[in-house]
C-alpha cells in the first residue's frame, strides 16, 4: 500500500511539470508584453522594467529561472500589484476560497451520498421522485444563475442573510456562496449515489447478507455502501475541479476576496505572473486531489492491486 | 467535461449492444425516445426557442445595438415594443435576449462540432494503431485529465484578445477528452469484430476499413455524445461571458446577459429573470433530450 | 412434529406484462434429519420457493400459502423476526459462489458478523468460532483465510465459505440453491461430500434444490419434482428413481448420460419449458409430452397422492407410463 501512495504521487511529478511548461511558454509566447499596455513608458524605463523581471533574457533561462524559484515555492512578483509578490496575494486569498470550497465539497458529498441512498432505499416511492427532481433542477441550473437568484430571496427579499462581502469569514456571510456553489454538485452526487447503490441492493451477496439475518440499517450501512460509493469518488476527481471553477464565479457575485476572484482580476488586468502562478497553484492541487481520489480508490476497492 | 458520467457510461455501454444486435436496435431506440414524453416535448421546445432565435430579432423595430437614453431600464410592455424591457443603455431586451440565444447555441453546436472532430480522430487514431501509439495517447489523454481547463481557457482568451472565433475553439479543443474516449474504445472492439477481420484477410485496404467500416459504425454514438456535449459548451461560454472575458460589447450571450442582469437585479429584474429563462429552459431541454437519448439507447430501469 | 410442513405455497411476481405464478400450490414437508430434493430445469421455480421461506423475494413478488417451521408459521413474517429465523433455524446457501460473498469485506468479517448478531458474542469468541468452522469445513490455513478478501478464494473454497457461514449458528435446516452448478465437477464431488458429511455432524435438514440428479441420488431421501412451478411427481429417492411414474420424471432420468451405453444419441426432452407468462390450458407439460391427450389440453391434472408417500399430476394411469422404463 504504502508502495502504490508513493508511486502514484511520483507519478504525479511528470504531469506537473506538463502544465507548468505549457503554461509558462504559452504566456511567453502570447502576442505583446505584459507592459505593452502601459503605452508612454520611455524606452530606457521599459527596458529597466524588462530587466527587472528578467524580460531581457532569452525564454529558456527564463523558463529554468522560474522553475528554480518555483521550487523555492515563489511565484514571482506580480505586475500589476508592483509592491506585492504573487506569493503574498494568494496567502490573502487561498484562506477564503478555500474555506467556502471546503465547506461547499463536504457538505456536497455528505448530503449528495445521504439523498442518494435514500432515493434508492426508498424507489420509487415519493421521496425518490422529490429527490430526483430537486437533483435534476439543481444539476441543470448553473451557479451563475442560482446565486443572484439566492442573493434575490434571501439577501435582498427576505434581508436574512448578508448579499456578499467577507467579513473575515463569519458564517452568516459564508451561507449563500456555499450553497450557490454545492447545489450543482449534491444533485449531481445524489444522482450518482442512487443509481449505484440500487444496482448494488439488487446484487447476489445482499441477498446473501439478507438470509444471514442481518438487519436492513446494518446492511446498508456495512455491506452496501462501500460498493455503491465507488462510483461517487471518481466523481470526486471532477467535482473538485469544478467547484475551483465555480469559485471564480462565486466570488466574482459575492464580492469575496478570494482566488478566482484573484485570477480573474488577473486575467482582465493582464498581470501574467498572477494569471500563470494561480494556473500553477491550481493544478497542483487538482493533480494532487487527483493522486488522493486514486489512493482513496485503492483503500475502498479490495480488488484493486498495487 | 459538464457531461455526467452516467451519461457517457450509458453510451458506451449502448454502443456495445449496438454492435452486437445490429441496425434494428437502432429503430429500436428511436422508438423508445420518441415515447419518452419529456424528451419529445424538449425538442419541440427546443425547435421553438431556435426558431425565435434566428427569426425573432427580425421581427423587432429594434436593433440589438440601438441605444435610447430616453428609455433606460424600462420595464417589459407590449405597446413600447420592448418586450422584455430595456437595459441600463436603452437597448431593447428581447432583441438582445435572442440575440444572445444565437451566439450561444451558435458557440454550443460549433463547440461541440470541434470537440467531436478533434476527440474523433484522436480517439479512432489511438485505437486503430494501438500498440504503444496508444499507450502514449492514452497517457497524454490521463494527463489533460487533471488539467485545470477553465483556467488555462481563461489564459488563452487573455492572452490572444476575447475573439469570438477563439472561444468556441478554446472551448471546443479542451472539451473532447471523453470523445476522444469512447472512440478509442469503440474502435478497438471493432476491430476485433470478425467483419473487419474478414475484410482485412480479403485484402482490403486499411483506408476503405477505416472509411468503410470503422466511421459508420463509430458515427451514431459520436452524433449522440455530441448532442449531449452542446449544453455544456453554451454553460462553458455562458461562464467566460459571465465574467466579462467572452463575448465583447456591443455583442452579447446569454452569460453576459446574466451577468448585466445580476448587477442591476435591484431595480430591473426582468433584465435577469428573461435571459436566465431562456437559457434554463433550452439547459432543461437538453438535459431531457440526453436523458431520452441515454434511455432509449441503453433501456435499463434506472 | 414435522420440522417444515408447507401447505399451498404460492408465489406471484407483479410484471408489466401481467402476473406471472412462479410456484403454484406446493406441499411437501420434511424431518428433522432428512434431506429433500427438489427438481426441475431452470424457470420451474426451485429457486423462488427456497426464497419465499427465507424471505428473500424480490419486491414485485407475493407468497400465499403456509409453510410452518417447527410448528411456527414463516410466511410473510415482519423483518425482525424473520432476522431470527434466518441464520439461527434456516440457512442457505447460494448458486454463484463468485458473487455471494461480499467482494468488499474481509472473509472473517463476514462470518464473524452472524455470531456477534445472533449469538451476541465478542469479537474474539466469534473469531475463534469461525476459525473452527472454517476448519469443519475443511479450509486450509483456516486462520490466516479470515483476513482475506474473496477475490483471493477459488470458487470452491468460496463455496465452503458459504456452508461454514450457513452453518456458524448450527441451524436446523439448511437450503443449498444449486450449491454445485457453478463449480468445476471435481470440486462438485468435493463439495457434495462436504455436505454429506456435514449433514451428519450437525443434524441439520437439507433442501437440496439441483437440476442434477446426480446430486439428488448421493444426498436425498425424498424428490420433489418441479415443472412450470407445480409438483409433478414426489416420492422416496428409491420410488423416484426406480419406478418413476411421471413422463417428466421419466424423461429427465433418460437424459442422465450413462457410461455403459455406448454409441447411442442421449435422448432428451424436446422443446423448451413453457414461457409462464403464456401457460398453455391444461398440464404445463403437454408440449413436450410423449403421452399428451385431448384430456391434457383441457385442465391441469391434480396432484393424487397414489401410494403412501407418494404423489403425481398426471391423467395417465400408472402402467400406460411405465412401460418404457427399463
Amino acid at each position: 500500500m504504502t508502495k502504490f501512495i508513493f508511486k502514484r504521487l511520483l507519478e504525479a511529478i511528470p504531469t506537473l511539470l506538463v502544465l507548468i511548461t505549457v503554461s509558462f511558454f504559452l504566456m511567453r509566447f502570447a502576442p505583446g508584453n505584459p507592459f505593452s499596455s502601459e503605452r508612454s513608458l520611455p524606452p530606457q524605463v521599459k527596458a529597466n522594467i524588462e530587466a527587472k523581471y528578467g524580460f531581457d533574457k532569452p525564454v529558456v533561462e527564463q523558463y529554468f529561472n522560474y522553475l528554480k524559484n518555483l521550487v523555492q515555492g515563489d511565484l514571482g512578483p506580480s505586475f500589476k500589484y508592483k509592491d506585492y509578490t504573487v506569493n503574498e496575494l494568494v496567502a490573502q486569498a487561498l484562506p477564503v476560497s478555500a474555506k467556502i470550497g471546503a465547506a461547499a465539497f463536504i457538505l456536497a458529498v455528505l448530503i449528495g451520498v445521504s439523498l442518494g441512498t435514500l432515493a434508492a432505499l426508498k424507489q420509487n416511492s415519493w421521496i425518490d421522485y422529490l429527490v430526483m427532481s430537486g437533483a435534476m433542477v439543481g444539476v441543470v441550473i448553473p451557479s451563475f444563475v442560482l446565486a443572484p437568484v439566492l442573493v434575490l430571496i434571501f439577501a435582498i427579499g427576505l434581508k436574512w442573510l448578508p448579499a456578499g462581502g467577507w467579513n473575515g469569514g463569519a458564517v452568516q456571510f459564508m451561507v449563500l456562496p456555499v450553497v450557490g456553489m454545492m447545489m450543482h454538485y449534491i444533485s449531481s452526487i445524489a444522482r450518482i449515489m442512487r443509481g449505484s447503490m440500487i444496482e448494488v441492493m439488487s446484487s447476489n451477496f445482499i441477498r446473501t447478507a439478507r438470509a444471514k439475518g442481518l438487519a436492513s440499517s446494518y446492511i446498508v450501512l456495512h455491506h452496501a455502501l462501500r460498493p455503491a460509493i465507488l462510483p461517487v469518488v471518481s466523481y470526486l476527481g471532477p467535482a473538485f475541479v469544478g467547484i475551483i471553477t465555480g469559485s471564480v464565479v462565486i466570488e466574482t457575485i459575492f464580492g469575496l476576496p478570494g482566488i478566482g476572484q484573484l485570477f480573474v482580476n488577473g486575467a482582465l488586468n493582464r498581470d501574467y505572473s498572477m494569471v500563470l502562478g494561480l494556473t500553477i497553484l491550481v493544478g497542483a492541487l487538482t493533480i494532487t486531489f487527483n493522486a488522493i481520489v486514486d489512493i482513496l480508490y485503492a483503500v475502498i476497492d479490495p480488488k484493486i492491486r498495487y | 467535461m459538464f457531461v455526467s458520467k452516467e451519461k457517457s457510461q450509458a453510451i458506451a455501454n449502448a454502443a456495445e449492444s449496438l454492435e452486437i444486435e445490429g441496425r434494428s436496435l437502432w429503430q429500436d431506440a428511436r422508438r423508445r425516445f420518441f415515447r419518452n414524453k419529456a424528451a419529445v416535448v424538449s425538442l419541440v421546445i427546443l425547435t421553438l426557442i431556435s426558431l425565435l432565435v434566428i427569426i425573432g430579432p427580425h421581427l423587432s423595430e429594434y436593433a440589438f445595438d440601438d441605444t435610447d437614453w430616453s428609455a433606460m431600464h424600462v420595464g417589459p410592455s407590449i405597446e413600447s415594443g420592448h418586450y422584455f424591457g430595456t437595459d441600463s443603455l436603452g437597448r431593447d431586451l428581447f432583441v438582445r435576449t435572442l440575440m444572445g440565444g444565437q451566439i450561444s447555441l451558435m458557440v454550443g453546436l460549433l463547440g461541440a462540432i470541434v470537440a467531436m472532430l478533434i476527440g474523433t480522430l484522436y480517439g479512432a487514431t489511438s485505437g486503430f494503431i494501438g500498440g504503444r501509439v496508444d499507450q502514449v495517447m492514452m497517457r497524454v489523454l490521463e494527463i489533460l485529465y487533471s488539467f485545470p481547463f477553465m483556467f488555462f481557457v481563461i489564459l488563452l482568451v487573455t492572452f490572444f484578445g476575447r475573439n469570438i472565433l477563439l472561444i468556441f475553439l478554446a472551448i471546443g479543443a479542451v472539451s473532447w477528452l471523453d470523445m476522444a474516449r469512447i472512440v478509442r474504445g469503440q474502435t478497438l472492439s471493432l476491430k476485433r469484430k470478425e467483419f473487419i477481420e474478414a475484410a482485412h484477410v480479403c485484402g482490403v485496404s486499411k483506408w476503405k476499413i477505416i472509411t468503410r467500416h470503422i466511421v459508420p459504425n463509430v458515427l451514431g454514438i459520436v452524433v449522440v455524445y455530441a448532442t449531449l456535449l452542446v449544453p455544456s459548451m453554451i454553460l462553458f461560454e455562458s461562464f467566460l461571458s459571465f465574467l466579462g472575458l467572452g463575448v465583447q460589447e456591443p455583442m452579447t450571450s446569454w452569460g453576459a446577459l446574466l451577468n448585466e442582469g445580476s448587477q442591476s437585479m435591484e431595480i430591473a429584474l426582468w433584465q435577469l429573470l428573461f435571459p436566465a429563462g431562456f437559457m434554463v429552459t433550452t439547459l432543461f431541454c437538453f438535459n431531457f433530450i440526453g436523458d431520452g437519448l441515454r434511455d432509449a439507447l441503453d433501456p435499463k430501469d434506472r | 412434529m414435522k420440522l417444515l410442513e408447507v401447505q399451498d405455497l404460492e408465489v406471484k411476481f407483479a410484471t408489466p406484462e401481467g402476473d406471472v405464478v412462479a410456484v403454484n400450490k406446493l406441499n411437501f414437508s420434511l424431518d428433522k434429519g432428512q434431506t429433500l430434493g427438489i427438481v426441475g430445469e431452470s424457470g420451474s421455480g426451485k429457486s423462488q420457493t427456497a426464497f419465499a421461506l427465507m424471505g428473500l423475494l424480490a419486491k414485485n413478488g407475493q407468497i400465499s400459502g403456509s409453510a410452518k417451521f417447527a410448528g411456527q408459521e414463516i410466511l410473510n413474517l415482519p423483518e425482525q423476526q424473520l432476522n431470527h429465523i434466518r441464520a439461527e433455524q434456516i440457512a442457505m446457501i447460494f448458486q454463484d459462489p463468485m458473487t455471494s460473498l461480499n467482494p468488499y469485506m474481509k472473509v472473517g468479517v463476514q462470518l464473524m458478523e452472524v455470531l456477534i448478531k445472533h449469538k451476541g458474542m465478542s469479537k474474539q469468541e466469534a473469531f475463534q468460532h469461525s476459525v473452527r468452522m472454517l476448519d469443519a469445513v475443511k479450509m486450509p490455513e483456516a486462520k490466516k483465510r479470515m483476513s482475506m478478501y474473496p477475490h483471493e478464494f477459488s470458487g470452491g473454497m468460496r463455496q465452503r465459505v458459504m456452508i461454514a457461514m450457513a452453518l456458524l449458528c448450527q441451524p436446523k435446516l439448511l437450503i443449498a440453491d444449486e450449491p454445485t452448478t457453478a463449480l468445476d465437477v471435481t470440486v462438485q464431488a468435493q463439495i457434495m461430500a462436504l455436505l454429506n458429511e456435514l449433514k451428519a455432524d450437525f443434524d441439520t435438514s437439507i433442501i437440496m434444490i439441483t437440476h442434477d440428479l446426480g446430486v439428488v441420488a448421493g444426498i436425498c431421501d425424498s424428490v420433489l419434482v418441479m415443472y412450470a412451478g407445480r409438483t409433478m411427481e414426489y416420492g422416496s429417492v428409491r420410488d423416484i428413481f426406480y419406478q418413476p411414474t411421471h413422463p417428466y420424471t421419466q424423461g429427465l432420468l433418460k437424459a442422465i448420460p450413462r457410461l455403459d451405453t455406448q454409441g447411442e444419441t442421449l435422448p432428451t426432452i424436446p422443446g423448451n419449458p413453457p414461457n409462464l407468462l403464456r401457460l398453455p390450458v391444461g398440464c404445463p407439460f403437454q408440449q413436450r409430452c410423449g403421452f399428451v391427450s385431448e384430456q391434457c389440453q383441457q385442465a391441469a391434472p391434480e396432484l393424487i397422492e397414489f401410494a403412501a408417500g407418494r404423489q403425481r399430476a398426471c391423467f395417465h394411469s400408472f402402467t400406460n407410463t411405465s412401460g418404457s422404463q427399463s
